[in-house]
């Protein structure tokens, strides 16, 4: 009786096992089970030559054609970038880049012209891309409280110190709190048509839509609840040190004011990679027009908020139509031939070494 | 408690710190004289078996478990990230930490409870103490030493007691030890001779004796001690004690009515069952090592990157300060302490991020892996034993995969490869042969005085006893009925045989009563022999010895024994005719003994006596004084005959040999018996085949020319066989010459005798195994208990380090069976000795080719695809995490979230690869069974070489850089879904977390060559459950979290196009080498087991075509 007790005893903590067999076990017949036994049916496939021949033949087949299709969806994807950072003396946004600090009052604009030489159907999307900026830094992308985004009033006046050093100003918590809100790019950029005939158009920019859904409607809420007025809602709290304005005055809607204003819901989703985009408005195509963007001559007007230098980063607007399969990008069709392809072409290697080997092997065992 | 040590009585003893402890029976101090005693401490009767108690559990608990350097690696991590800034919470790697703790805990913490509630019950078990005259009942746990103790019929012994007296007329009483060593025979103990006649308490309590006796020892067949019994005044008598007067705890009283005896020295944790119970040493698989030195590779892995990636931060990031992070890097423009502290907690902190590499659910998975796994070795409906009712038995699950690793099968023959199922053959006296139930009985009728002597020698010379099935004076009427209403049982199964042979023969031995042992002759008649004394058998001196006295008041000394240690010490006999007798039945394979008498004058027998005695009485080196008695006694013998025995081949051991042959093992037969008997045994059971070239080592061989000469000329004999010949007599075993070599236990002990004659022969051992290297079969016969174990370790501890194997079923295996790699034991007919020591006991030899070839291949490939699956899997895991700080300015970033970076090998990933290790068949079992050579294909642990580590290690870099590529192209800078939305670095972890857990599941897929509906089930279970999870994780903002970080983003990614088409693309490109080099190898170069897999693919195919085509 004792026998069976001690066998349980472990040396050192390991998680070891006394091993099956105790008293109780002993001198009965095991189960004849199928598990038990091991001889649980089963299907027992072999990866040889030859049942591998067809997924490959079938994978080149499905993936060619996908890939090409990609690759035509891609091309005819139109994009157009510029670069406003103003690094070139030549720049027109040179000056502003130069004498740059987070809180000069008076704003500094410059306009710079461009050519569209394809014309524009359908929706186009404005984004503004931003280069050697690391937004993915660790301590960046933790820099945020979820909870004073969501609404949350005591998170407002007590921000999460994950904020740190981005939580409080003068004794005041900062709302939004933490490093992303505060490096909110700032710049407005203004988009005309310079119509033949002399007259410059404004283009209507929509600035709504371009948040998820989701992050708009439930991640981000504006303290207070229902209260229209969010200068109570935000009461106690001041602006981030960057910002020059409060959140609360982010737009004249009260719809895409506060938290809940797009532009710094786009900001608060941090980029993947330290060369990113971001959307910033929409263009919608016109229903009487048929292009959205026609050919010619624009300018792009820039209030030059945004500091980029100090860390040799770069600023972009981009342009650009939208297919099903998102925007402009070779290379997933590219992918997808190059992999069809090997596919395809390996199938016809391993048809030969099954012709080859595969006779020879299936004869030694049919033999043995 | 009153306990002693008398000097005056020890005056001779010169270790001081070994002086016996002495036990005053009934608390009764010694009559005044020159003993002064100094009171020691003993402990009480109870049973400690548990661990822990109530106070202690945590922090004991605790401390043992982090005693494992994987607990402790998880544990100084988790602090790290408790202390320092990490990248990852302390939950990520504290949450499986505390749930592998918090198991482990519960399951010891259990286990610890039953055993305090089987402590408790056993420690408050009642017991009968005599006290005062009176019985009195007590419990178990309040015995001290020095009570007297009553014990009935059926009870157990409560603790270690010397048998004063009992209540059967003799003195004897019969024991079962089955719990102790299951063995369930009856043993006879004895009392101590002078306290047998006590029939009451009052009496038993008059006694007044101390007992001195040895320190508690584990060894359950060893005590001496000595008994002084004081009466009235006189000087005390000393008698000794053996192991045969003391009665263990643990056994079982039987066939007694009661028996008093007094608790000796050893009481609770001192008895010897408890000392017995203690951890044995442990074993570890070859597998467990290699997967150390993977570990050790991948701690370097871990330091490297952690290293490369602090130098680049350094080194070329912080110059180019970005302005997100400048605030970090501001401290840094002066070298300082601070900056070296800086840069060591980023070391730690990238150390943090990447410790998943290692990770903690790999332990587990492999204990659990082993433990469950074991299982099929007991559930194994083909290795259970109808007639011992029993299937093979785990006693301990770390060594599953080291029974697919075997090199060498060390064998005993005797019990193993033969059934141990003695059959007396013949006999021969003075060169007449005698054979029951045949007309050669009558023939030699005339009368001569041997054949008398021959026949009662054997009848008398034995310790079989005579198992009654009525009371005592039953059987005398059962035999003279003709029905036996006996048996004999014996642990010999030789003796059983012989004096069963002997009752055929006309000589029936019926019992021993008061010393007397009643033999029936041919005649009727009923002769009793006073029994004086037995020499016992022991496997040094090969012989056993009795000393009768007859009727007639002769003394005789009767010797039986194998021929070699009788041949030398006989002075008269025929021994040319004995001698020749015995080689023709060696050859044939039967054990023979020789029998050989003495007469005794009475002076002669009173020196005899006197001898003994002396032996016994001692307290130290009693073995060896008893050795030398014998050795003065037994010689000048009468050779009277020789016996001859068989012992049956077991079943199916020839095609065990055969099948372990061609798995690629070398079979080497241990045994005791004769050269020519073990030789034909090794003939029967097709170790050595006709073809086979029999090479000798032994002791007649190396008298002729000097072992140097032998040495050396069976080493040219052996090489000159070219070595691209021994190549191809892989394959066929058959037509080319092997050798055997045969080896006995002087020539062996000899060979091993380090530095005889100065360095120069001093390595007579590297050409002894070099010869052996190229034998395919050895015997070595003639050999000790120790010298088993000493050929096992000298075979591992050659320069191959091959793993061994020793399989035996005798107490004379067991050194072996614990020197080996594996120990085997089966269970026979000489007790449980060999299978409670063993790793692994199975009924019968022949279960050894399943257990081998089946078990151990399917355990071997299973845990080495566990292996490297698991390492295989955290490089895909962690190596994009590593690729990430290149793109994140080296700040730790996580790539994925926290829930997946713990959630991925608990339970993403877990379980497929747990399923994977438990029910894998590669081939068919029928396969392994017929094809024993497919056991080549994993020899020398092939699966996890470094070549194949590197392969897997490789492969899991490529598919990691593929998963981060991949997805960095996808990601760069452009659109991802039809609304022109963009997408953040939580989707694009979690892009590549898909693609990792979805490819590294269906990288398992692809191992799996038997799919039963729970790899099904659990396969597809778990990436679904992935899915399931991320949808609910991403579903809702959860309350309790401080970050919202994955809010939609899976559902986000789901809806966007271009990212199905980017994680099919990439799960195929991953899975493609894989799939290539898989087809590519079995196509180029197909291994046997990759022949046989398509062999029965094919006959399978055939098999349904033939049954399908007829509709």
């Amino acid at each position: 009786m004792m026998a069976s007790t001690y066998n349980a005893k472990d040396e050192d903590g390991h998680i070891t096992v006394a091993g099956p067999g105790g008293g109780t076990l002993r001198s009965r017949k095991p189960e004849n089970t199928a598990f038990k036994q091991q001889r649980l049916p089963a299907w027992q496939p072999i990866l040889t030559a030859g049942t591998v021949l067809p997924a490959f033949f079938v994978i080149g087949l499905i993936f060619i054609p996908i890939g090409i299709g990609l690759y035509v969806t891609s091309n005819n994807i139109k994009e157009f970038e510029i670069d406003y950072t103003g690094v070139d003396m030549s720049s027109p946004c040179f000056n502003c880049s130069q004498n740059f600090s987070w809180n000069s009052t008076r704003p500094c604009t410059c306009s710079i012209p461009f050519y569209l030489d394809q014309p524009y159907e359908s929706n186009v999307f404005m984004y503004y891309g931003l280069s050697n900026f690391y937004q993915n830094h660790r301590r960046y992308v933790k820099s945020r409280d979820d909870s004073q985004l969501n609404g949350d009033s005591e998170a407002l006046t007590k921000p999460s110190k994950e904020c740190e050093p981005y939580a409080f100003h003068d004794n005041k918590p900062i709302a939004p709190c933490g490093a992303i809100a505060n490096s909110m790019f700032n710049d407005s950029l203004e988009l005309f048509y310079n119509d033949p005939n002399g007259t410059k158009v404004q283009i209507h920019l929509m600035k709504t839509g371009i948040a998820w859904w989701t992050d708009k409607h439930v991640k981000f809420r504006n303290p207070g609840g229902n209260n229209p007025n969010l200068t109570v809602a935000f009461q106690g709290t001041t602006k981030p040190v960057n910002w020059r304005k409060p959140v609360y005055e982010l737009d004249s809607d009260q719809e895409n004011d506060g938290f809940i204003n797009e532009d710094f819901i786009v900001w608060m989703r941090t980029a993947a990679l330290p060369t990113f985009r971001k959307l910033y408005r929409i263009i919608q195509k016109k229903k009487d027009m048929v292009l959205t963007l026609p050919r010619g001559n624009y300018t792009l007007e820039v209030v030059y908020n945004y500091p980029v230098r100090s860390f040799e980063g770069r600023k972009r607007m981009i342009l650009s139509t939208i297919s099903w399969m998102g925007g402009k990008n070779p290379f997933l069709g590219i992918a997808y031939i190059t992999v069809g392809s090997v596919c395809f072409f390996l199938g016809v290697v391993l048809l030969i070494i099954h012709h080859k080997y595969g006779n020879r092997n299936n004869s030694a065992d049919i033999s043995n | 408690i009153t306990r002693g040590h008398q000097n005056k009585l020890f005056l001779t003893l010169q270790n001081r710190t070994r002086i016996p402890p002495c036990v005053y029976i009934g608390h009764k101090e010694p009559p005044p004289g020159a003993e002064a005693y100094i009171p020691q401490r003993y402990p009480d009767n109870r049973i400690v078996s548990s661990k822990y108690t109530f106070w202690n559990f945590i922090p004991k608990n605790l401390f043992e478990q982090f005693r494992r350097i994987a607990n402790f690696y998880f544990l100084v991590i988790f602090l790290v990230q408790l202390i320092i800034d990490t990248p990852t919470s302390p939950v990520t790697s504290g949450l499986p930490l505390f749930f592998v703790i918090t198991v482990t805990a519960i399951k010891q913490g259990y286990e610890d409870w039953l055993r305090h509630k089987a402590d408790c019950s056993i420690n408050e078990c009642p017991v009968d103490v005599v006290q005062q005259g009176k019985v009195v009942r007590t419990q178990s746990h309040k015995l001290r030493v020095g009570d007297v103790v009553m014990v009935r019929e059926d009870e157990t012994f409560p603790c270690d007691l010397i048998l004063l007296s009992s209540s059967r007329h003799d003195g004897t009483c019969y024991v079962t030890t089955a719990s102790l060593d299951g063995e369930s025979s009856h043993k006879t103990y004895y009392a101590v001779p002078d306290t047998m006649a006590f029939r009451t308490e009052q009496e038993v309590d008059s006694l007044h004796a101390t007992i001195e006796c040895e320190q508690p020892q584990p060894d359950l067949y060893k005590f001496v001690g000595r008994i002084n019994i004081y009466k009235d005044k006189e000087e005390p008598v000393a008698r000794p004690l053996g192991a045969e007067n003391l009665l263990l705890r643990g056994a079982t009283l039987k066939n007694t009515q009661h028996i008093y005896g007094t608790v000796a020295v050893y009481t609770g944790m001192e008895t010897k069952m408890a000392l017995n119970y203690q951890s044995k040493s442990q074993k570890r698989s070859a597998v467990e090592k290699s997967m150390n030195a993977f570990l050790i590779v991948y701690l370097c892995i871990l330091i490297s990157k952690a290293v490369i990636n602090t130098v680049l931060k350094y080194a070329w990031q912080c110059p180019n300060i970005s302005f997100t992070y400048s605030l970090y890097c501001t401290f840094l423009d002066t070298f300082s302490l601070l900056q070296v502290i800086r840069a060591f907690t980023d070391f730690l902190a990238f150390m943090v991020l990447f410790n998943y590499i290692i990770p903690v659910s790999m332990y587990v998975t492999v204990e659990m892996q082993k433990f469950l796994g074991s299982y099929f070795i007991t559930w194994d409906e083909e290795m259970f034993d109808e007639e011992l009712g029993e299937g093979a038995q785990v006693n301990t699950s770390d060594l599953n995969e080291e029974l697919g690793q075997v090199e060498y099968v060390f064998t005993d023959k005797t019990g193993t490869l033969t059934e141990n199922n003695m059959e007396f053959i013949e006999c021969c006296v003075d060169g007449n042969v005698y054979i029951p139930h045949s007309s050669g009985a009558e023939e030699t009728d005339e009368s001569c005085e041997h054949e008398d002597l021959f026949f009662r020698a054997l009848c008398l010379c034995h310790t079989v006893q005579v198992k009654e099935e009525e009371t005592v004076d039953g059987i005398k009427r059962g035999i003279h009925q003709g029905r036996p209403t006996s048996f004999y049982i014996s642990s010999s199964p030789d003796e059983v045989a012989l004096v069963e042979g002997m009752k055929r023969l006309g000589y029936t031995y019926l019992r021993l009563k008061d010393n007397h042992m009643e033999i029936l002759n041919k005649d009727d008649e009923i002769e009793r022999f006073e029994l004086l004394h037995v020499l016992n058998f022991d496997s040094v001196r090969r012989r056993m010895s009795v000393i009768v006295k007859s009727s007639s008041g002769e003394y005789l000394l009767f010797c039986k024994g194998a021929d070699s240690s009788i041949f030398p010490r006989v002075v008269s006999g025929k021994v040319e005719q004995v001698k020749a007798r015995v080689e023709q039945n060696a050859v044939e394979g039967l054990r023979t003994l020789c029998v050989a008498y003495k007469r005794l004058s009475t002076s002669e027998y009173e020196e005899a006596c006197h001898h003994l005695t002396e032996a016994k009485l001692a307290l130290q080196d009693r073995e060896q004084r008893l050795a030398q008695a014998y050795d003065i006694i037994e010689r000048d013998f009468v050779l009277l005959g020789a016996t001859a025995v068989e012992d049956r081949l077991q079943e199916k051991a020839a095609d065990t040999i055969e099948s372990l042959h061609k798995a690629g093992m070398k079979v080497w037969v241990l045994t005791g018996d004769k050269m020519e008997t073990a030789a034909a045994t090794c003939y029967a059971s097709k170790l050595f085949r006709r073809s086979t070239q029999i090479l000798e080592l032994t002791k007649k061989r190396t008298e002729e020319q000097s072992l140097h000469d032998v040495l050396f000329e069976l080493n040219r004999t052996v090489l000159r066989q070219p070595h691209g010949h021994t190549r191809t007599e892989q394959d066929s075993n058959f037509d080319c010459l092997d050798f055997g070599l045969i080896i006995d236990g002087a020539t062996l002990s000899a060979v091993l005798k380090p530095n005889q004659e100065g360095a120069a022969h001093g390595n007579y051992r590297e050409i002894f195994l070099e010869i052996c290297r190229n034998c395919s079969a050895v015997l070595c016969c003639r050999m000790a208990p120790l010298q088993k174990a000493q050929i096992v370790k000298l075979i591992k501890a050659s320069k191959e380090h091959p793993i061994t194997l020793a399989i035996g079923d005798g107490a004379n295996d067991v050194s072996m069976i614990l020197e080996a790699h594996v120990g085997i034991g089966i269970m026979g007919k000489e007790g449980r000795q060999a299978a409670r020591n063993s790793d692994y006991a199975i009924p019968k030899f022949k279960h050894l080719k399943k257990m081998l070839l089946v078990h151990g291949h399917y355990y071997y490939i299973r845990i080495a695809e566990l292996v490297q699956y698991f390492f295989y899997k955290n490089v895909c895991f962690i190596f994009p995490q590593f690729l990430y700080q290149f793109f994140c300015g080296f700040s730790q970033q996580p790539l994925y979230d926290t829930a997946y970076l713990t959630l991925y090998n608990i339970s993403f990933t877990s379980l497929p690869i747990l399923l994977y290790s438990l029910v894998e068949q590669h081939v068919t079992i029928e396969t392994l069974k017929r094809e024993p050579s497919l056991y080549r294909d994993i020899a020398k642990n092939s699966l996890l070489r470094w070549p194949v580590f590197l392969y897997w290690t490789c492969l899991g870099v490529f598919d990691a850089v593929i998963f981060f590529f991949g997805a960095y192209f996808l990601f760069d800078n452009t659109t991802f879904t039809s609304n022109g939305q963009m997408f953040g670095n939580w989707t694009f972890g979690t892009l590549v977390f898909t693609v990792l857990v979805f490819t590294v599941t269906l990288k398992l897929a692809l191992d799996t060559h038997h799919w039963t509906w729970i790899n099904h089930f659990v396969i597809w279970g778990s990436l679904l459950f992935y899915v399931i999870f991320s949808l609910l994780w991403g579903g809702i903002i959860w309350p309790f979290l401080n970050y919202q970080r994955m809010y939609y983003v899976f559902m986000q990614m789901l809806s966007s196009g271009p990212a199905w088409l980017s994680i099919i693309l990439l799960i195929t490109v991953s899975l493609l080498p894989d799939v290539i080099k898989k087809v590519l190898c079995r196509a180029m170069c197909p291994t046997a087991t990759e022949r046989a897999q398509v062999g029965f693919a094919l006959k399978w195919r055939l098999y349904k075509a033939a049954f399908f085509t007829p509709k």
